[in-house]
């Protein structure tokens, strides 16, 4: 039971990490990026296409990918979702949804099916014990404080810096925003690119610490967005905790039985959703 | 009352030498298929303040959207300092000197009192107004900067608005529905301080429906109905019969409005 | 409702389209006696496809519900058919059942995802999916993860089980597109666009918005049960990954969008083209899918109402009069005369319900 919980505490850091991109955008646009887990795949495909190619180590990796995740989000928001923002919100989700078929497509015709993941070498397999039955790996802890570490980033830019300011006040209203000469569509350009930044971030941890193939994305989306909803919209720390909470319920559910380790985290999603559909740490104000 | 427009001509073509910081050219502006807007022009001067009067739903509004670039106009032209800047977005004007303090005041209602002034100051343009400047002027609002705005009473939010406003250091202002639910006292004292405020040089357009008010300040004036400019002048020229008629549109024949 | 100065129903085309219609059945029932298999073995993917994609267009196009989780109610679908087939039910006959099995699933769905909407409700459905799926490959007796063989069709001779498949899935498609059609000409439909138009506005005029959006989508589940009872027939086998498989999203999402989201004739104009592209584009393996995607996306964002929109706007053509729209004929004489702004207080009193009427003029 300990263990479960401090695995699931483990895996709440990655949950996070992922779901982060994924308020940042509803909190600033409205926007539900269907894509958002596929974006992480390929981003971990293109990392586990270069690392051979760069012959670089692994860590250095972080350093190219995630600028230029950064950068194509961007690019992503002012050539497609902003396109798609002003022909109503329902054309967004299916955009990002095509977005999300396309990305799946394109990484199974280039890499095939095969599920792949990111040689780090000695980091991967050790780990220290806590006790005889409870042992963790170096690699998660080091996931987890990265994690926490970016997701504390991320709310301090937003909440101390110029840019998170104008960020905020995008979010608030757009039109007030420029009437203060802030050209929206810019700032949604930089809230996506910090979306996809993070979640390339999350697609490097996740083929670090396992396997991803093509088809894994709609997974990640799905417990980000499970993660979100337990912990009630806005508030990351609340999604932190969810993650932790579907963490733990995996990890109890497999004791039981494989079949219902997967099931585990849609139930206590489901009995959240029933039952406190605001969550638990739910916030008046998105982001 | 058929030699007015002729005089209301006369004095819309005087300042024209003098430098005239906004010219409207027969703006016509469409929400869906409701003209909304039917071909409205004026001039502002420099340095005056210029009021806009007219009941609900006469297209106030519209107009000072279609000034700051919110709202694209169907036809006309907007001149600002002798530019065409019909075709430019909100920011660009914002960069050139435009600021609007919409209708509602519209502050960001999750950021605080400060950080709502200092989201003024993102175009970086210079000139008088530092965000030191504004608490000089308003030490309540240095006190309470960390609240969230959405906690001040009305007349506090109007202030911080136009103060964002000011934070941009534009050469024309724009208020629109200054004393929109304000109490008197309030709308007093906020005209007292705009008057300080244009010191610099400002240039001020006011949307009012409190006509009494607009029209003690405002060197020029003109009142709309129904997307139209029904009167348009130096309000010492018109009695107050007139210009509620013009309000109210009691008698709507085309001699009454001015043709500039 | 009592919003519209005069709403009618457009008439237009009505006539000869029926002729068409009745033209149309005929030789698709002959078809098996026309043509080779291969080409109906097509058309039943085609069928298929057509039920997917019109009883999506019901649900997005006209409930405003984006799901992409409706692979929950085809994989129900085709197991509801496998599990009576198991149990010596011929497996025509246990579409219907299979159908009934998409509803009563959907039942509780709703109770969950109707606490949602929007991007919200759409992941939600997909969480649906998954549960449905994980749930199926628990149970031994189907075959788990592996999936099991359609049995009680083996006796049956190839050629007359292709008609029967092509007769069966052929009668399904039309059934959809009927219901559909008589969907939106009853007073569902008008609701269901009033909502579309202008959701506030309808629920203040004491529209029942959320029960017109939980019909349409019991009605969309029963559908996309009936085709996955029909993808187990024609497969004669029923595997979870593949029933329960998010590319049957894609499809139909893709499918409507291309031919345009919001008419009947769009789902049905866009099964044909992806049908089209995928036969075309068959040797590219998965690339068929980018790029039949990708015209998706950029259609959807272009492109306003699909190909049917473009093309009924320029020729006129509408091949099932549901679309109501206000007759501003008159009022737009007496809004002249009163002026041309009070044109939209004449038709709707206020904003909100101007809005509506301008709308539903355009559908
Ligand atoms: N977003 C909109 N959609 C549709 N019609 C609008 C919209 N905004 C304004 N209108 C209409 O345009 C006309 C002019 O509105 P506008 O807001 O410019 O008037 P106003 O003079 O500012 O009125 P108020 O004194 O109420 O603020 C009105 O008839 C109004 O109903
Ligand atoms: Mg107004």
């Amino acid at each position: 039971m300990l263990n479960a919980i401090i695995q699931g505490i483990l895996l709440g850091g990655l949950v996070v990490l992922f779901a982060c991109g994924l308020s940042l955008l509803f909190g600033v646009m409205g926007v539900i990026n269907l894509a958002h887990g596929d974006i992480a795949v390929a981003a971990a495909y293109v990392a586990v296409a270069i690392v051979p190619v760069l012959h670089i180590p692994a860590i250095w990796i972080f350093a190219i990918v995630v600028p230029l995740f950064m950068v194509a989000g961007y690019i992503v928001q002012r050539l497609l979702i902003q396109p798609s923002l002003n022909s109503g919100p329902l054309t967004t989700l299916l955009v990002t949804f095509g977005l999300s078929v396309i990305i799946e497509n394109l990484l199974l015709e280039i890499f095939s099916a095969n599920s792949h993941s990111l040689a780090i070498g000695s980091l991967a397999s050790s780990a220290f014990k806590l006790s005889s039955q409870i042992s963790i790996a170096y690699l998660s802890l080091l996931i987890l404080v990265v994690s926490i570490v970016v997701v504390a980033g991320v709310q301090l830019g937003l909440y101390r810096t110029r840019t998170g300011r104008i960020i905020r006040a995008v979010a608030d209203d757009r039109e007030a925003a420029e009437l203060i000469g802030a050209d929206y569509r810019h700032i949604f350009g930089i809230a996506a690119g910090l979306a996809f930044g993070t979640v390339a971030l999350a697609g490097l941890s996740l083929a670090m610490y396992s396997q991803v193939d093509p088809s894994s994305g709609p997974d990640y989306l799905i417990f980000g967005f499970e993660a979100v909803v337990i912990g009630g919209l806005g508030s990351l720390w609340g999604t932190f905790a969810g993650g932790i909470v579907l963490g733990i319920a995996t990890t109890i559910g497999l004791f039981l039985s494989a079949n219902f380790g997967a099931l585990a985290p849609h139930i206590v999603f489901l009995l959240v959703l029933a039952l406190r559909p605001q969550g638990f740490f739910p916030k008046k104000v998105a982001v | 009352m058929g030699r007015r427009p002729n005089m209301a001509e006369v004095v819309a073509a005087e300042p024209a030498l003098s430098n005239q910081i906004l010219e409207v050219e027969g703006l016509c502006a469409h929400h869906g298929q409701l003209l909304a807007l039917d071909g409205v022009s004026f001039t502002v001067g420099e340095g005056s303040v210029f009021a806009v009067i007219g009941a609900n739903g006469a297209g106030k509004s519209t107009l000072m959207r279609s000034i700051a670039g919110l709202h694209r106009p169907s036809e006309g032209r907007v001149i600002f300092d002798g530019t065409d800047i019909t075709r430019l977005s909100t920011p660009q004007r914002v960069e050139l000197g435009i600021s609007l303090v919409p209708e509602g005041r519209r502050l960001f209602a999750s950021l605080s009192v400060e950080e709502n002034l200092l989201t003024g100051t993102y175009i970086r343009r210079s000139g008088h107004w530092t965000i030191e400047r504004v608490y000089e002027m308003f030490p309540w609002m240095w006190q309470r900067k960390n609240q969230r705005s959405s906690l001040l009473s009305g007349g506090e939010q109007q202030t911080v608005a136009i103060s964002r406003a000011l934070l941009a250091n534009p050469r024309l202002l724009l208020i629109d529905e200054l004393s929109l639910g304000l109490a008197p006292i309030v709308v007093r004292s906020i005209y007292g301080s705009l008057s300080k405020i244009m010191e610099g040089g400002l240039t001020v357009l006011i949307v009012e429906q409190d006509v009494n008010q607009a029209l003690s300040v405002a060197a020029k004036f003109q009142c709309m109905l129904e997307g139209r400019t029904t009167l348009s002048g130096k309000p010492a020229e018109f009695t107050p019969e007139e210009i509620e008629a013009a309000y109210f549109g009691l008698n709507s024949t085309s001699s009454i409005h001015g043709k500039d | 409702m009592t919003t519209f100065a005069k709403v009618k129903r457009s008439q237009h085309t009505s006539i000869p389209a029926g002729v068409l219609a009745l033209l149309i059945l005929l030789v698709l029932a002959a078809l098996p006696f026309l043509v080779y298999q291969s080409v109906t073995n097509i058309m039943v993917n085609l069928f298929i496809l057509l039920v997917l994609a019109s009883m999506w267009n019901l649900l997005a196009g006209y409930g405003g519900l984006i799901s992409v989780g409706q692979q929950a109610f085809v994989g129900l679908g085709a197991y509801g058919v496998l599990f009576l087939a198991q149990h010596g039910v011929d497996p025509f006959i246990a579409i219907p059942f299979a159908i009934l099995v998409g509803v009563v699933f959907a039942v509780p769905a709703s109770w969950f995802l109707f606490r949602l909407s929007g991007g919200y409700f759409a992941i939600a459905t997909w969480v649906i999916a998954v549960v449905a799926e994980i749930a199926i490959t628990g149970v031994p007796s189907l075959g788990g993860g592996t999936g099991a063989a359609l049995p009680g069709l083996s006796g049956i001779d190839p050629v007359q089980l292709g008609a029967d498949t092509y007769w069966a899935s052929a009668a399904v498609g039309v059934l959809s597109i009927a219901v559909v059609f008589l969907i939106m000409r009853s007073r569902l439909g008008l609701v269901l666009t009033a909502v579309r138009d202008n959701e506030i506005g309808a629920r203040s005029v004491g529209v029942k918005v959320t029960r017109a959006k939980l019909i349409v989508f019991l009605v969309s589940a029963a559908g996309s049960a009936a085709a996955g009872a029909l993808i187990a027939i024609s497969q004669l086998n029923v595997q979870a990954a593949n029933v329960f498989n998010i590319q049957w999203s894609a499809y139909m999402i893709f499918a409507v969008l291309i031919g345009g989201i919001g008419t009947i004739e769009g789902p049905i104009l866009g099964t044909v083209i992806f049908i089209v592209m995928q036969q075309e584009l068959a040797r590219f393996n998965a690339w068929y899918l980018i790029i039949v995607g990708s015209l998706a996306v950029v259609i959807a964002i272009w492109v306003k109402g699909g190909i049917w929109a473009q093309i009924s706007e320029r020729t006129g053509i509408r091949l099932f009069p549901t679309g109501y729209y206000v007759d501003t004929a008159e009022d737009e004489m007496e809004g002249k005369r009163l002026g041309r702004r009070r044109i939209s207080k004449v038709i709707g009193g206020d904003r909100q319900s101007g809005q509506l009427s301008e709308a539903a003029e355009t559908t």
